[in-house]
Parts: structure tokens; sequence; C-alpha cells
């Protein structure tokens, strides 16, 4: 039998104090169960944790997992998993994949030093959430394209490829184009619910394969009682261009929004 | 509290159907951080979540460059090669009026800038030659290392220079 140590999922704020019943029976990270860690004893402010192994969370064992993507994943959607639970239920500030404490009570610890920052973020996001809106080019691939149509019976082979490719640029422009418009509008959509956005990194990587490019990739933080007008009015904003697409994903949990715009990189808690 | 009613439902949607890209691109790169007590730290995340942009999102551009990016981007367009094109080369001309605007303020006279250019001249061909350069001639071998469209700049700034000195002064 290892040594269990500390997980730490998300602050969050529990003014009913029935988070701990939600979390009851969910499955966290390394399937262990999760709870909440108070600080004092009249503390809204809780964190939520659970006991992973210490064999597969100290240092170099962690080091070498995140490299693991199968191992990865798992956590970040156990990780998830009990996030989504507790912001059905209330505001949480998630705190970033693996955020490992060697007991519960390093964890008041953190919590004591931070509760009055983690209470005034919380109380900006409350009944706020995320919504992620990508866009994607889906540009003809040559592949798509007819054979050369009839018209280019009269060329040369060689003319007829040049016109062709260049036919296929064109509409490569059109779409890239098109997106922009595209990109525009939604952004127009999205400001009139959103109060606020961040732009994230496209993805582009071996995970993100789909159909189309992504070109846009954005997070908002609406209020909670806009979300389905939000999510309908930027699907209405691509219609009629059919070279783009765009998606969006949500409710999240105000993940991108956790840590305040402005602040300061790193206030090492009180010790 | 109250106000979250309709929660529940909109909740049910995301979960476990979400999308892996999506989901570590938040659990890996947003989120609170907080120094732990295991210390994978900041460092190593920062190291994991690039080495992780090889999977998730390679290209940093929209955020750099605004909603646009691909317009710049030569592989994209073939229109974008031109005008990247054009661009860095109004980048260069505009660079070398700064620069001659700046030097217009100090020390130009049509005679030095002569020189200048001769310098600049050796300079652009064995950069590491010059030895005890005069003042004069030390910036110009600075520019030798841009790239030698600097230098028709450069040739056009003789006339300016003066030309906009006498214009100061009515």
């Amino acid at each position: 039998m290892t040594e269990a140590i500390t997980y730490a999922y998300a602050v969050a704020q529990d003014a009913e104090g029935s988070l701990e019943e939600a979390l009851s029976g969910l499955p966290g990270v390394a399937d262990g169960p999760v709870h909440l860690v108070r600080a004092g004893h009249r503390g809204e402010v809780v964190v939520a944790v659970g006991p992973v192994p210490e064999q597969d969370f100290e240092e170099n064992a962690l080091r070498a997992h995140l490299e693991d993507l199968d191992w990865l994943e798992s956590v970040a959607r156990a990780h998830h998993r009990v996030i989504e639970a507790l912001a059905a239920r209330t505001t949480v500030l998630p705190l970033r994949l693996a955020t490992v404490y060697l007991d519960d009570e390093r964890v008041r610890q953190m919590l004591d030093a931070r509760q009055e920052a983690f209470a005034e973020r919380l109380s900006v996001l409350a009944a706020h959430t995320e919504w992620g809106v990508k866009i994607y080019v889906e540009a003809p691939a040559a592949t798509d394209r007819p054979a050369a149509p009839p018209s280019d019976a009269d060329l040369s082979p060689g003319r007829a490829y040049l016109s062709h490719r260049k036919a296929q640029r064109h509409a490569r422009e059109d779409a890239y184009r098109e997106a922009e418009q595209v990109a525009q509008r939604v952004e127009a959509a999205a400001r009139s619910y959103a109060v606020d956005r961040v732009q994230h990194r496209v993805q582009q990587g071996e995970l993100a394969r789909g159909p189309g490019e992504n070109v846009i990739n954005d997070a908002y933080l609406v209020p909670l009682e806009y979300g389905e007008s939000f999510r309908a009015d930027v699907l209405r904003s691509a219609e009629g261009l059919p070279g783009v697409r765009v998606e969006v994903t949500g409710p999240w949990a105000p993940y991108s929004f956790a840590t305040p715009p402005e602040a300061e990189p790193l206030k090492r808690a009180a010790p | 509290m109250g106000d979250y009613p309709s929660r529940a439902g909109p909740y049910s949607g995301q979960g476990s159907s979400a999308n892996l890209a999506d989901i570590l691109e938040r659990v890996l790169d947003k989120g609170i951080v907080i120094a732990g007590d295991i210390q994978i730290n900041l460092l190593d995340i920062e190291l994991l979540t690039i080495k992780l942009r090889l999977l998730i999102a390679s290209v940093d551009k929209a955020k750099e460059m605004g909603i646009d990016w691909w317009e710049h981007d030569p592989s994209l367009s073939s229109r974008a090669s031109e005008g990247s094109r054009s661009l860095r080369e109004e980048n260069r001309r505009l660079r070398a009026e700064i620069e001659a605007l700046r030097e217009g303020e100090e020390l130009p006279r049509a005679e030095d800038e002569e020189e200048d250019e001769d310098v600049y001249e050796e300079a652009n061909e064995e950069a590491d030659e010059e030895e005890a350069p005069p003042a004069a001639a030390r910036r110009p071998s600075h520019t030798s290392r841009t790239s030698r469209p600097a230098r028709t700049a450069r040739t056009k700034r003789a006339e300016p220079g003066p030309r906009r000195k006498r214009r100061d002064e009515p």
C-alpha cells in the first residue's frame, strides 16, 4: 500500500455547504474520492481535493507520466470531470492540472493565505460561464475539386494543370476571406453578450485533426442567462458561407478566466 | 446560491464527451497556477505545455497577429507572399528612412554621406575587415549586417537628409 498525497482540483464557492454531497461517489484522478478542504471554520471558499498515490505523483514519476498521452488523458478527464461537477453547482476557479500537495493540511495553509483573492475572483465569475468559439476554414483540398472542366479541353495538359491550380488557389483565398468576415461577425455577435474574451492559440496539432483548419480559437465569458442566445447567435454568423465552419463549445467552467488578466505572475503563499 | 437552477441542463452537454484537445488546452494551459508541494514546477509545466502544443496547437500566430494572420503567411496564400514581400521591402525602406532622419539630426553632411557609402560598400563585402573605423563608418558596418536592399535605401537617404534640413530652416 503506497502513501497517498493530495491532489487539488479547484477552488470553489460553497455558500450552501452542499458541495460535499455533489462530490460524493464521483471518481477523481486515479479513481480516488474527492472531498473539500475548508479554511478555518466558517470559510465559504473551499478547495476540492482528493488522495492520489504518491508513487505516481512524486516529482520524477509525474514528469515521466505527463509525457504519456494515455495517462495524461485519463488524469485530464478526471480533473475536468470534478471541475464540471463543481461548476454545475457553483462558481469554481479551476487549478491547473497536477497541482499536488503533501497532505490536506498543506492545502488548508495555501487556502488560508489566498482566501481573499480567491473570494474576489469567485465573485467576479459568479453566474458566468465560458464558451469556446472556434472558426475553421474548410478550404477545398486538391482532391475535392472535380476533374478539369470541359472548357479546359483545348488547353495543353500543362496549361490545364496550371489553370486548375489557379482555380484552387482562388478558392482557398476566397475561403480565407470569408473566414475573416465570419470572424468579424462572430466577434460582433459575441460581444453583445460576453463580458470578457481571451484568444487561445489555434489548434493545429495531431489532436486537433478534423475537417478544416482552425483559424480562430477564442473563449468568451458570458453571463449564465445569455448562454444559449450566445451560442445561437454566434453559430448564425457563419450562415451562407460554406467554406467556413464555426464551432461553439461549452458551457465550460471559467478555465480561461480563473486568473484575473492583470494578475501578478505568482504570489507565493505567505509563510 | 439560488441562481443556478438552469445550470445542470447546459452543463450536461460538456463532460466526458468534450474533445480531448479542448480539455487539455484548458487543464494544462489555463486555470490557476499555484505551486504545490510536489514541484512539477512552473518551468516544467511550461515545457510540457510547449511539447503538447505540438499535439494541440503549434502556432501562436492568431494570438499575435489578430484574426488576419493567414493573410501574412506565404504558405497559405499566394497573395500573402506578394504582400509580405512588399511589406518586407516597405519595412526596410521605412527603417532606412528613420535611420536617415535620426542621423539627419546629428551628423549628415553631403560629403560624409558619400564617405559613408564607400565604407559601407566595403563593409558589406568584408564585414570583419575594418579596424578602428572612423566614427562615421561605425554605423554603416552595423547596417551591413541586415541586407542589401538597405543599401539602396541608404543611397536615397543622402538626398532627403540635407534637403530636409534646409526645409527646417527657412
